[in-house]
């Protein structure tokens, strides 16, 4: 019974706070991952060849559209942050919409939705910067993060925090499913009204 | 007997899904060529990607899981029980198959990624395609992904299915 106590605790009024910061949090982890990324390019020269004694140089550039999961990674984690950007607006101007069991529903299923969409941008952009770190000399795919530091620095910095958005999302989807089974009212005005048990 | 239709589809849900990540788990696993390039021979298996490993073991674990979940009905008396009186097992449950679909989810667009990389390559770092030698390999990490992808969305169907079974009696209460 003390675990029902927890997740009647979940749901009081304090939660609505915890909830809140965890959003924000979410929401500025995710942005901060999409802007990283998206402004995440490197221009470098290189010598690759010598005519005589004259080096011949060629400049490449490493940028994040060059990857297809890098794309994607950018685009979901602009979508996260802009739903967490719509709920948390929803949780503060949305008080006096009535508290109907459909907008908790659809609360819970939009974040579960968006857990599953931050988690799949996250893999695919860490597992495609492993090969880009390690190569893979079974396909003959050459690493390219000892030419391009700057760019993969970034990028890793960019995964950590869509990492650390995916954590937030699943607390916060978590949240949002129990306060499914006991709605409560957010706002700071009325009282908690008390659960209904089944 | 709303109940009884109920667990019957999530049960055959749950078996569709066992078989779609089973199908996956066994394409990817026998997928294996050796192909001569010039006087090098490459052999192309799953174990060389990381991602292609991820998906196996994710997959294993999902079909696993489908695979037990599939024989609780035995004490569904007692489940039904549980989720009833006690919340914290109604969120565990949600929380159970969630965990599973986030897992099927990364796993597929992982290996959808580095597959797209083998498929096209990427010009922009010298990654040269490697499906033109090893055709038969990439036919069947393409079947592999599908099956992934279909349990997937098996997966997504039972995650609304079973909030709609929960949440219903909170929804019909609620005025």
């Amino acid at each position: 019974m003390a675990v029902s106590k927890l997740v009647l605790a979940a749901t009081s009024t304090k939660s609505c706070k915890v909830l809140l910061g965890l959003r924000v949090l979410a929401f500025s982890a995710t942005l901060s991952a999409a802007i990283v990324m998206g402004l995440n390019k490197e221009t470098k020269t290189f010598v690759v060849g010598n005519v005589g004694n004259t080096p011949v140089k060629a400049t490449f550039t490493a940028k994040f559209q060059h990857t297809p999961a890098f794309v994607f990674f950018v685009v979901a984690n602009a979508m996260v942050s802009f739903h967490n950007m719509l709920m948390i607006a929803v949780h503060l101007f949305g008080g006096e919409m009535e508290f109907t069991s459909f907008r908790l529903l659809s609360v819970a299923i939009l974040d579960m939705l968006n857990v599953t969409l931050i988690s799949a941008a996250a893999n695919a952009a860490a597992f495609i910067s492993e090969v880009g770190k390690n190569g893979n000399k079974h396909a003959r795919w050459d690493k390219i993060c000892d030419r391009f530091a700057t760019y993969c620095d970034h990028g890793a910095g960019a995964l950590i925090a869509a990492f650390a958005g995916v954590v937030l999302m699943l607390i916060i989807s978590a949240i949002s499913i129990s306060r499914l089974a006991q709605p409560n009212k957010c706002s700071s005005s009325t009282a908690a009204t008390p659960p209904v048990l089944p | 007997m709303v109940k009884v239709t109920q667990r019957l589809g999530g049960l055959v849900l749950r078996f569709a899904a066992f078989c779609a990540a089973l199908g996956a788990v066994i394409a990817m696993v026998t997928s294996r060529e050796r192909s001569s390039f010039f006087v090098l021979s490459l052999v192309a298996k799953y174990s060389d990607l990381a991602a292609f490993k991820y998906f196996v073991i994710a997959n294993a674990i999902v079909s696993v899981y489908s695979f037990l979940v599939l024989f609780l009905p035995k004490e569904s008396l007692l489940w039904k029980f549980v989720v009833v009186l006690d919340l914290f097992f109604l969120v565990n449950g949600k929380l159970t198959v969630k965990m599973v679909t986030m897992l099927l989810t990364s796993s597929l667009s992982a290996a959808a990624a580095v597959a797209q990389v083998g498929k096209r390559g990427n010009a922009n770092a010298g990654w040269l395609p490697i499906c033109g030698q090893v055709p038969r390999f990439c036919d069947q990490i393409t079947g592999a992904l599908i099956a992934g992808l279909v349990a997937l969305i098996l997966y997504v169907f039972l995650l609304i299915f079973s909030i709609h079974s929960v949440v219903d009696p909170f929804l019909l209460r609620k005025s």
